[in-house]
């Protein structure tokens, strides 16, 4: 009989819920309406393609449209890891990526550093000012300008390396100075902006913390090491999860702009190169499969990297 | 304070001088450009051009003011920035404003669908065909729908919401009969001009300094933004033929070449160099917002 009753109780108050919850739902309507275009923007250009990636598996037919053209299999991706361009791409997508995260990864925490010890507000404030600005410059501004200071003959960089009487050299037709190129470029423009995340965060270091230090004699560097560096710790290790995360999802277009014909041995990454098979050469299913291969294996990295994060630190991502 | 230790000066002083010298390192690129920009081409070439201007001349800056090309790319770009930053923002707002309502039921399930497609994606050619099948390929909406929301400013926009207005507000309105829509408009977004001014930041420098979706869905010239533009003057070395039309030989074509180069980069970036000191406060907000959630 008990088991009867709460039964029919346990009905009555998940009616009772459900009409509620449906009463709120009708009350909330405008809200649905704010949410309907961005709902329908996403559906169309993020999950439309993801419904497109069956390509991959396929052999596109223009005319018979996505659904209509036949299954091949896993036939395009087999052909992508016996080419002799794959273990090229994968490395160059690799050394790129790694060697961008060596060299930018502690750059900014150890100018944040820096800047938060400098005893004049105003010398900081310009410091910032201007190593902020490089950040808004568009990428064709950036490559084209470096086209312009390395250039052989009239750049401003062969300029000084003659005035020191070395030999001009033509760094954006030389396959080992890509990647450096790249990096530093990168440095150059972002390593400012990337400071404004360690400030905040060392700005919410309390003071008491230092003052009981220097109680204690401790230096400056020590007070570095042992207080601001801790304290910023948690910051760092979600910007080198993020970081970690797209290792293989190096950007599109400041390699693309900075390949030329003789610098390709190392500046034709996964990007680049899905690009111009797909849309120059019009393959679009193979380009497919290997765009596919890149994100899932971006997707798997990520993953992975923030339950390392998890298992050894507090951090993560979620 | 007490007296400086000797460790703490010489700290001080290598302190300063590496800030220093990495200030430079920034600075010096953006003024030799302006300083090559009207400098006599041939001094510059020889590489006689450091820290002053040599054998002043606007020349240059003459011949790209005259080029139709750039005129049109600015046009263009101009156009795209507005528009594209006028739907992103309202976009951006609503969305992240439903979002952010703790009574909106599905919530999470919409959250957990936007925040996917920043781990995974469909890829350059899947996205390509579905706005080829729409047939905005070569079109102006080829440049404002297919980013017409991105997933981060939503979640800066949210937590923002979440954090700043309290829900005994929202409470006290509905109780006065007041509908979402109004509390939006009257309440939520008068609170909000900060946000707001960081969201046209983001989105108005993206749309600007944008490039690659043009480049895959534009083939029109008369559609090209001033990047693709600039990417045929300064990289692929196509300059106009107008802009030196008067030029006899190859190598006054190439001196005019490498002179116009940095008044390009110049004309530019000029619209940033403007805007950036009054904006810099709210694009570092931005980032502090964005850091929150982190």
């Amino acid at each position: 009989m008990r088991g009867v009753k709460e039964a029919t109780l346990e009905i009555h108050f998940k009616k009772q819920y459900r009409l509620k919850r449906w009463k709120r739902m009708k009350g909330n309507y405008e809200l649905y309406l704010f949410l309907l275009p961005t709902v329908v923007y996403f559906l169309i250009f993020h999950y439309g393609p993801m419904y497109g990636i069956q390509i991959a598996f396929k052999n596109f037919i223009a005319v018979e449209g996505i659904w209509g053209s036949p299954w091949v299999g896993i036939d395009h991706f087999q052909r992508f890891f016996n080419s002799f361009q794959f273990w090229t791409l994968l490395r160059n997508t690799l050394g790129l990526s790694v060697y961008g995260l060596a060299a930018g990864f502690p750059i900014p925490i150890i100018l944040a550093l820096l800047l938060n010890q400098l005893s004049s507000k105003k010398y900081k404030k310009i410091v910032q000012t201007v190593t902020y600005a490089p950040h808004f410059i568009s990428t064709v501004v950036l490559v084209g300008t470096m086209f312009v200071f390395l250039s052989p003959r009239n750049g401003l960089v062969n300029h000084i390396i003659e005035l020191f009487g070395g030999e001009p050299v033509f760094f954006m037709a030389r396959p080992e100075w890509f990647q450096t190129l790249y990096v530093f470029s990168g440095i150059w423009q972002n390593a400012g902006w990337g400071t404004i995340i360690y400030l905040a965060s060392l700005s919410g270091i309390s003071p008491d913390l230092h003052e009981a230090a220097i109680m204690d004699g401790a230096g400056r560097i020590q007070r570095i090491w042992h207080i601001d560096l801790p304290g910023i710790m948690p910051t760092a290790v979600i910007i080198l999860i993020l970081n970690l995360g797209r290792i293989m999802g190096v950007g599109f277009e400041k390699a693309y702009l900075m390949q030329t014909a003789l610098n390709l041995d190392s500046s034709e990454i996964i990007a680049t190169y899905v690009y111009k098979v797909g849309l120059l050469n019009a393959q679009f299913s193979f380009s497919a499969a290997v765009g596919l291969f890149n994100a899932v294996v971006n997707l798997i990295l990520l993953v992975s990297v923030n339950k390392i994060a998890k298992t050894i630190g507090e951090t993560s991502l979620w | 304070m007490i007296t400086k230790s000797h460790e703490d000066v010489t700290f001080d002083i290598i302190n300063y001088l590496i800030l220093t010298v990495f200030l430079l390192a920034v600075l010096y690129p953006l003024y030799f450009v302006a300083i090559a920009s009207f400098s006599d081409p041939n001094m510059v070439n020889a590489g006689k051009v450091w820290l002053i201007p040599q054998g002043i001349t606007f020349e240059g800056y003459q011949r790209i003011l005259d080029d139709p090309q750039i005129w049109i790319g600015y046009r263009n770009s101009l156009f795209y920035t507005v528009f594209g930053t006028a739907l992103n923002v309202v976009l951006t707002l609503t969305a992240a404003y439903a979002l952010s309502r703790k009574d909106l039921d599905g919530r999470n399930i919409v959250m957990a669908m936007l925040v996917f497609t920043m781990l995974f994606g469909g890829g350059l050619i899947p996205r390509y065909l579905v706005v080829k099948n729409l047939k905005m390929l070569d079109t102006v909406w080829a440049m404002l729908i297919p980013n017409a929301v991105g997933v981060w400013n939503i979640i800066i926009c949210r937590t923002f919401f979440q954090s700043t207005i309290p829900d005994e507000m929202l409470d006290a309105a509905m109780m006065d009969g007041c509908s979402s829509s109004r509390f939006f408009i009257r309440i939520v977004l008068p609170l909000s001009s900060a946000l707001i001014a960081v969201m046209i930041l983001f989105y108005g420098v993206s749309h600007w300094n944008a490039f690659f979706d043009a480049l895959i869905f534009l083939r029109n010239q008369k559609l090209y933004p001033l990047q693709l533009i600039l990417r045929e003057i300064l990289i692929e070395n196509e300059v106009e033929l107008q802009m030196m039309e008067d030029a006899e030989t190859v190598a006054a074509q190439q001196r005019i070449a490498e002179t116009i180069k940095y008044g390009v980069i110049m004309v530019a970036s000029i619209p940033m160099l403007i805007l950036y000191p009054f904006l810099q406060k709210y694009f570092v907000k931005g980032v502090m917002i964005g850091a929150i959630k982190g």
